[in-house]
């Protein structure tokens, strides 16, 4: 039963990234790709650790225990640490005059 | 009082992450622990008595769930975004600002990592209370900042 929940979390978290990475890959400009990044990969990386933390937690030994909750601190710090940098390679960016991309819009 | 909650959680984290049970570490623990929390308590706990503290922080643990669910659709926007066929079509990047009521940097900084959270926009630059926002299209960007500026400040500003 565990084995089903963690193999579905940690798939899902894999395909999250994989997402990521193709939105990397097609948006147009810095910025866009910026979104793609930045979202992805925080949901990604934390889905992925829960499903680790989780299998590692069904011997409910002590020591593997403890190892879980590393873990969790792990999906913890990447889901405050994710934003903080995409905030600030979005700020280096503005600050350097990187363009962002825009839609042509009529009468322009 | 401040110190002692200090050394308290600081030794639960302790012994979360040596592992060890043995009286030689637990030694070296309750001396560091006691260095650390003698000499920067402050950082953790900034300010204020301690119980509206304790209210402060139980409404951010709570916050946390409606971030997650946020979050989630973020991914799903994104990921629609990013495999639709005509995504050139759907995307138009805005850049727009805003000022902010919020008057404490930690729920400004709360804010901001909410924004960059949420499907479509990402927090660039704060000054002051003008925060700068890139947006995925132009629906996002009139959303912007929305019902989450107000969640935040009834969570850390309510008593002040």
């Amino acid at each position: 039963m565990i084995n089903i929940v963690t193999a579905v979390l940690i798939a899902t978290g894999i395909l999250v990234l994989a997402f990521g990475v193709i939105g990397i890959l097609r948006l147009p400009d810095f910025y866009t790709r910026m979104h793609a990044a930045g979202k992805t990969d925080s949901l990604g990386a934390v889905l992925v650790a829960v499903g680790f933390a989780l299998y590692n937690a069904q011997s409910l030994a002590f020591l593997d225990l403890l190892v879980s909750v590393k873990i969790l601190f792990i999906a913890v710090f990447i889901f405050v640490a994710s934003p903080t940098a995409t905030h600030a390679i979005m700020q280096t960016a503005i600050a350097l005059g990187v363009e962002p991309w825009r839609k042509k819009e009529e009468g322009k | 009082m401040a110190k002692a909650a200090t050394f308290v959680i600081m030794a639960v984290v302790w012994v979360i992450l040596s592992g060890m049970l043995d009286p030689f570490h637990l030694t070296l623990g309750v001396i560091c622990c006691g260095l650390v929390a003698h000499f920067s308590h402050g950082l953790l706990f900034w300010g204020g008595d301690a119980k509206s503290w304790l209210r402060g922080f139980v409404r951010w643990i709570l916050y946390i769930p409606s971030l997650f669910w946020e979050i989630i659709l973020a991914n799903i926007h994104v990921i629609c975004v990013v495999v639709h066929p005509r995504m050139l079509e759907i995307i138009d990047p805005q850049v727009i600002r805003f000022r902010t009521v919020l008057k404490r940097p930690i729920s400004k900084v709360t804010l901001a990592q909410s924004i960059t959270l949420t499907p479509g926009t990402i927090t660039v630059d704060i000054r002051d209370d003008e925060f700068t926002v890139h947006a995925l299209d132009r629906t996002v960007a009139e959303g912007c900042p929305g019902a989450m500026e107000e969640r935040i400040r009834k969570a850390l500003e309510a008593d002040r």
